[in-house]
């Protein structure tokens, strides 16, 4: 009973937390501002960049000693260091200079970060002085295609359902296969008259179902919590992730099939499965930026197609013809998978 | 004391004689920096692009040319309409369509200015982002490239009133991925082995029964969980050295901080996750359980930690909650250390923290070990 509960309550809470806190979107990052001239221009500028929403301010600092001061201390994100004289220097010799110092322990961030405040700086300029247009100037317009407001769960679900189903029908299975073995109940179930296909089928079948509910809960939080939409057809993406699910039960008759010990099956499935599913699957990081070495492991990796294949489902609304291949890997998979336990269970039986 | 060695050679004996979990304890954690360092990156290369050039005069082949020599994008094709480059978005085979209209060249000139269109898939927010900052990085150095060849008494009048922005990267200049991922990977490996080497070790025993003869036994409880915890503390640290040296050699990741103060830390951190570990195994009756409840204590800890996303960037509330998650502290503290070389006079919040979560671990852990079936 606790398992159960266990197994409905991790989709259901991890949805809600990368729905809500696991965001990629920047806002209130904790800057610094070292202003040497204190005058007009700085402090509307300052008042600019903090009210943009990305800023919020944690301290004003009076010299260069305090800017590693306070990187040091872990907090601030962006120090700000604006000349002495700066409205002076602005009208007398037409400019003046300020500085952006970001902590780049955090290079992404830092690298935004510091890309916001110059724009920031740049739109304030142009109301500086209205007349100074650019001679020339293109004017790049962005479109977002699939994920207009750039959400972080349209990504995350996904993932998700990858990660998730792997886990429980992967790690489920292996677990409680190698549990029968180690508890030596195996013995008893394979010299009853049931064949070691219905044994299997009967210890796998739970998960499967259970899966299939959880992949059900994940769609369904998703678009009325979320709003991540179900472009293209249901079906087919209920279709495709019972086939994902077949293909991680096998993956865990495979795995059950070379281990004794449960703990064993375990660390197994914890280490070869569940940071593979985060982070060889394009799950977070983009295959594409990895070396080439890794982007082929990638290729063996059963989760990295279905995400594939769900967004393509969910996010873009194609149909069956635009993820045959990714589907017909999955079936290839399954194959393999079989095959090996089969061999492996044969061995073990004699 | 002797009690309790006996107990951490009974452990020590145990786990070197398992010899499918040696392996998996020693080599995996070094298989995995080495790949997970490399798999969870956000710097971009290779953006793949596909052009659509309505204009195909000599200033939209000279932008093109641009991200042409960009070490950021590779150009995947060539089109002119546009609807074959949403076709490349939607078989997933671009990341973004870069359109340049029709007299493109010809509006510049005249009207001074024109518009281009830039269309990606955006499914990973982070990566569009990233996309988008690049791709208007190249925009706006063409821009300054054109209107100096438009002769400079134009750029006179237009450096009448300006701010000179300069900008650097402090602790890691070249805004390498790897430096800011080594640290957190080395938390993770390291709470995963501490958390399930003691999460499954107790629920172990009593799955067998051998539980029981010890609970028989004179042993008293704070001498038995003694010596079940020391044996991981120690693995967990080992594993921790052998992580730095190999992120060191290998990923030449900065060590500007004490090293002392990592292990430190680290010694602490460990009896919290340990702590959990123990708790969790009085909790569970089977082995299967216990993975299950450190699991999905692990997802959230985690996912919550800092490690991929900002910690700053999250809401109040689950910044109040992240009190209590023993991950972000360390993670936090390990990257003050090895990038900035904060001393522990910066993170003394954050380790005292640690320190009351360890105690309040332990003391869950042995009020709920009770010496009875």
């Amino acid at each position: 009973m606790r398992t159960v509960v266990i197994l409905f309550g991790i989709p259901v809470i991890q949805l809600l937390l990368f729905g809500y806190v696991v965001t990629n979107e920047i806002k209130d990052a904790k800057i610094a501002i070292y202003d040497q001239s204190k005058d007009v221009v700085t402090r509307v500028l300052t008042q600019k960049i903090l009210s943009s929403g990305y800023f919020k301010l944690e301290k004003d600092i009076s010299n260069y000693d305090e800017i590693t001061e306070s990187f040091k201390g872990g907090k601030t994100k962006l120090v700000i260091v604006f000349e002495p004289n700066f409205a002076r220097q602005i009208e007398k010799s037409g400019v003046a200079h300020m500085q952006i110092i970001s902590d780049a322990s955090e290079p992404n961030t830092a690298n935004i970060l510091t890309n916001y405040s110059i724009a920031i700086t740049r739109d304030y300029l142009k109301e500086l002085s209205p007349i100074t247009k650019s001679p020339i100037q293109i004017i790049p317009e962005t479109r977002m295609y699939y994920n207009p407001d750039l959400k972080g769960v349209f990504m995350f679900v996904p993932g998700i359902m990858a990660l998730l189903l792997m886990l429980i029908s992967a790690m489920m299975t292996s677990i409680s296969i190698t549990r029968e073995k180690e508890l030596g109940t195996m013995e008893v179930l394979l010299v009853s008259p049931l064949k070691p296909i219905q044994i299997i089928i009967g210890k796998v079948m739970p998960y499967a179902l259970l899966s299939f509910v959880n992949a059900c809960v994940i769609i369904f939080i998703g678009h009325f919590v979320f709003e991540v939409p179900v472009e293209g057809s249901l079906i087919l993406l209920l279709a495709e992730s019972i086939l994902y699910i077949i293909t991680a039960l096998s993956l865990g008759i495979l795995i059950s099939s070379v281990t004794n010990s449960q703990q064993v099956a375990m660390l197994l499935s914890l280490i070869a499965l569940m940071l593979p599913s985060i982070l060889l699957s394009g799950f977070i990081f983009p295959i594409e930026n990895m070396p080439v070495i890794l982007q082929w492991v990638c290729q063996v990796m059963p989760p990295k197609w279905f995400i594939i294949i769900i967004k393509n489902i969910m996010l873009k609304g194609v149909g069956l013809s635009y993820v045959w291949k990714e589907t017909l890997v999955l079936f290839m998979m399954i194959v393999v998978f079989i095959l090996i336990s089969i061999k492996k269970f044969n061995i073990r039986l004699e | 004391m002797r009690v309790i060695l006996y107990i951490i050679q009974k452990e020590f004996l145990q786990l070197f004689r398992n010899k499918s979990m040696l392996p998996i304890i020693f080599v995996m954690p070094i298989i995995q920096l080495l790949v997970l360092v490399h798999a969870a990156t956000f710097e971009m290369k290779d953006i793949r692009l596909f052009v659509v050039d309505n204009d195909q005069s000599s200033t939209s082949r000279l932008l093109i040319s641009k991200f042409k020599g960009s070490s950021f994008y590779k150009i995947i094709g060539y089109s002119n309409s546009f609807s074959e480059a949403e076709d490349q978005l939607l078989k997933g085979n671009a990341d973004v369509v870069f359109a340049i209209p029709q007299n493109f060249e010809k509006n510049l000139n005249y009207e001074g200015k024109e518009k281009v269109q830039l269309t990606e898939n955006a499914i990973n927010g982070t990566v569009a982002g990233l996309i988008n900052v690049y791709s208007m990085g190249i925009i706006n150095d063409f821009n300054k490239e054109l209107i100096f060849k438009k002769g400079t008494n134009i750029s006179a009048e237009n450096t009448q009133k300006n701010i000179d922005i300069t900008y650097s990267f402090w602790y890691n200049p070249e805004l390498n991925y790897k430096t800011f991922m080594v640290p957190g990977i080395l938390v993770l490996l390291v709470t995963i082995i501490g958390l399930m080497l003691s999460g499954m070790n107790i629920v172990r025993e009593k799955e067998m029964g051998t539980i029981e003869q010890i609970n028989v036994t004179p042993i008293k409880k704070y001498q038995f969980i003694t010596g079940k915890l020391f044996p991981f503390w120690l693995i967990a640290l080992f594993e921790l050295a052998i992580g730095l040296t190999v992120g060191k050699l290998l990923f030449h990741i900065p060590i500007i901080g004490n090293v002392g103060y990592v292990f430190l830390t680290a010694s602490v951190y460990l009896l919290v996750i340990l702590g959990i570990g123990l708790f969790v195994s009085t909790l569970a009756d089977t082995q299967q359980q216990a993975m299950f409840i450190t699991f999905f204590f692990m997802m959230i800890f985690i996912l919550m930690s800092g490690l991929f996303t900002s910690v700053e960037s999250m809401p109040d509330w689950a910044q109040q909650i992240n009190r209590l998650n023993p991950v972000a502290y360390f993670i936090k503290i390990i990257r003050m250390i090895l990038l900035k070389g904060s001393g522990l006079f910066d993170f003394i919040k954050e380790f005292c923290s640690l320190v009351t979560l360890a105690i309040a671990m332990l003391s869950m852990s042995v009020w709920r070990y009770k010496k009875v079936v």
